[in-house]
This record gives C-alpha cells, structure tokens and sequence, in this order.
C-alpha cells in the first residue's frame, strides 16, 4: 500500500501544535510528508483533494471532509499555506505533476479529476496538468468548509464559493503572529521607556510611555486588523496612523497628561509606530495587491521614520530639561 | 474591502483571447467577466495580482505583475538588494 490513511479528528497535540504556530513559534517545521492519504475509506470513483503539506491546511481539509471518502494529496510545499506557497511557486505546475506520478494516484482511480483549493489556482496552470498526466485539475471552493457543498453541486462552485472574504475571525487569528514579530520595537520603546525615565520624571514617565508604546503596538496589530472594513480610507499605513493618533490622545487625555513637548512627542512618535505596523499587514491580507503595497510604502515609510525621529527628538527634550507631565 | 485604486498592472490582450472563461473561474475577487466570448476587467480596483488569470490562460493573453503584497518581504528585500521575494515567517 502506497498511501497512508488519516481521519477528522484532531489529536490533542494538533491543538497545542496549532497554538505554537499561530504565535509563529518554530513555524517552519509544521509540516506533514507529502504524499497519497487515504480519508476514511475510498474507493476508485471517490474525489481527490489536494492540500499544501502545511499541518494547519491539511487539517483544516481532514476536518471539513471529515465524513467523507476521499483521496488527499499532499504536495510538499515546504511547510508552507496553498496561498503563500502558490505564490511562491512550490504549491505549483511542476510539483503537483511529479506528486500525480510518484504515488501511482491512478491506479486508485476510475476518473480522472482532481480538485484543487481556488488559491492554489495563481501557481497551477490547469491546462498543463492535463497535458502532462491526463488529470483534470478544478478549482474548488476558496474555503475548505465548502468542500461537502461544492461535492454535493457536483463538483461546482457558486460565486460566493469562489470569492475570498476575509472576516473578522479570519484576521484575528493572523494578528499574534503580527505581535510576535513587532517585539524589536516593544524593545525598542522599552529602552527609550527606561532611558527617559533615569535621564528625569522616574517611574510616572516610564509608565506613561511604556502605555503608550503597547497601546500603539497593539493598535497597529490587533485593533487596526480587527476593524479594517470600519475604518475609512485605503491606505493600511493611513488607517494604523488615524487609529494610532486617536487611541494615544484618548491616552493622553485620560492620563492627565498636560506638558506640551510631550504631547507633541507622543503623537509624532506612537502613531508612526501604529501605521508602520499595520503596513506589514498587508503580507497578510488576500486583496492587496503588491503594485499598492509598493505605492503605499514610498510614502508611507519616510513619513513613519521622519515622525518617529521627531516624536523622539521631542521625548528627549522633554526628559533633559525636566519637564513634568 | 477595497485596496488602493487604479495600481493593477493587469491586462488583457482580447486579440488573443479565445473566450474559454478560464481566467473569469480561477479569479477570487470578480475581477474579470466573460461577454461577447471575449475576457474583461470589470472590477481592476479589486485585483491582488496574485497571477492566477495569467497562470491559468492557455492563450497567454493575461498580463499582470504578480507577488503576494508582503511590506515585511519588500522592506527586507529593499535593504538586501535581493529579490522581491516574500522571504519572511508571515505567511
Ligand atoms: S483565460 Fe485567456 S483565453 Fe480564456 S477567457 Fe481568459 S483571457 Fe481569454
Ligand atoms: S491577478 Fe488574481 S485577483 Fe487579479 S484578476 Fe487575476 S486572478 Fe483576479
């Protein structure tokens, strides 16, 4: 037997294995051999899935079509989601043809159909699959838990199947990773923190910039991802600096804080830092696209380091002569 | 949820074009719509040039500058001087 068999349900250490990814904790090695599954149990006229070899698609595809039969073929994406890994070509052409050879698929089979998740679509050319092995690639639904709908419709998508959404879940569960990643600047506002604080103003100073420097980071990558759609504007980095600016100076209000070089420093520093951070969002969503991404960032970058050298600048000033809050 | 306006490097060259639909079938956004058995863009502002339309056109009438969008990827590669490649952890 050329294939191995799997089902549904997830084990306990999926789950504490899927929380270590999200956190982006030693991602690179989530990963399952790439190869020939046999779902419950097939037969020759069952459909044949293919999925990434990244543990968290194959297990979002076991649990959708967990009552199902069905063949999964895993192509070895580097660990890699069909979405990245279709972009950077190794959820691909080549690849999906050397896995359809090497494990003597047809064999198993009476047809020739194999169903693919719609965004691996941008690095699979279906009409050279079927040149070269015969098999009929169909894009399926966007979503693996469409897959019983788009079966049940013989094998056809609707439009909604077909269209990336991108809810609110969805964003959420990418945004620790966001956080994880943004911790040389949590460093970094830590230091400035503590210097501002021994250089004069002590403990109130390093409190109120300390706040204020989570508060901006987790603006940037959580709060801004949260609330995309609700916030006006196009640009990420536009809406990480309007939704930077308002929640440091609801910050600053409540704080009581009242010294004017201060003030100015926040601003120009906190909400850079917010816009900086939900710029690098865009790595993470499914309808920018890298010719806005390249635009957006021209600008968006100078005016984030001029800001935040400013805001410093003014920080400084502000913990060298003495001033209180 | 709509990005930045008029960016989309995509285009379609309707000489070639033959009609098959498959462009309109592998786009997940709509962008493209199948009339008069040619290919036409219909919604450009919603286009993430992910390059499945180009992959997936048999006649290479689909053009568009495609990556995934990734700042982190294009900051890295901008101070390496390497390519525009997404090499970070994000995704
Ligand atoms: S895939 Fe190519 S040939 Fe087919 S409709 Fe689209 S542009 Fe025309
Ligand atoms: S590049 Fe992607 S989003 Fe743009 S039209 Fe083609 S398939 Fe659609």
């Amino acid at each position: 037997m050329r294939f191995k068999n799997t089902d549904g349900k997830p084990a306990f250490s999926d789950i504490l294995g899927k929380l270590r990814m999200r956190l982006g904790i030693k991602r690179s090695d989530y990963r399952v051999n790439p190869g020939l599954y046999a779902l419950n149990s097939p037969g020759a006229g069952s459909p044949v899935l293919v999925s990434a070899n990244y543990k968290l698609s194959f297990d979002v595809l076991r649990a959708a079509a967990s009552d199902l039969d069905a063949w999964i073929l895993v192509l070895d994406t580097k660990g890699i989601n069909v979405w990245c890994a279709a972009g950077k070509g190794t959820f691909g052409t080549e690849e999906l043809i050397k896995r359809v050879k090497k494990s003597g698929l047809s064999k198993y089979l009476s047809h020739k159909t194999l169903i693919l998740p719609q965004l691996g679509a941008s690095g699979v050319a279906a009409h050279k699959v079927k040149a070269k092995t015969g098999f009929t690639v169909k894009f399926g639904p966007v979503e693996a838990y469409d897959l019983r709908k788009y079966l049940e419709n013989g094998q056809k998508c609707d439009e909604a199947m077909r269209t990336i959404r991108f809810p609110l879940a969805e964003r959420l569960v990418l945004t620790p990773v966001e956080m994880v990643l943004s911790w040389p600047l949590l460093l970094g506002s830590l230091s400035l923190s503590v210097l501002c604080a021994l250089i004069s103003g002590g403990l109130p100073v390093f409190l109120s910039l300390l706040s204020l420097s989570v508060l901006a980071i987790l603006t940037g990558t959580l709060l801004v991802p949260a609330l995309l759609p609700y916030i006006p504007g196009s640009s990420f980095a536009w809406k990480g600096w309007i939704t930077g600016l308002i929640s440091s100076v609801i910050y600053l209000l409540l704080a009581g804080i009242s010294s004017a070089v201060f003030i100015a420093g926040a601003l120009f520093l906190f909400p850079a830092i917010s816009a900086f951070l939900a710029l690098n969002f865009t790595g993470s969503t499914t309808f920018t696209s890298p010719s806005g991404v390249k635009k957006e960032m021209l600008y968006a970058i100078p005016f984030c380091v001029i800001s935040a050298a400013a805001g410093l600048v003014f920080l400084f000033y502000f913990a060298f002569r003495g001033f209180s809050l | 949820m709509r990005y930045l306006k008029n960016v989309s490097t995509l285009t379609i060259d309707r000489k070639k074009c033959t009609g098959c639909g498959m462009c309109a079938v592998v786009c997940p956004h709509r962008v493209i719509k199948i009339a008069e058995r040619k290919a036409w863009i219909i919604e450009p502002d919603l286009c993430m040039e992910c390059g499945a339309c180009a992959v997936n056109c048999r006649e290479n009438a689909v053009s568009v500058k495609n990556g995934t969008g990734c700042a982190y990827g294009m900051i890295k590669a901008k101070l390496k001087g390497s390519s525009e490649e997404c090499e970070c952890d994000c995704c």
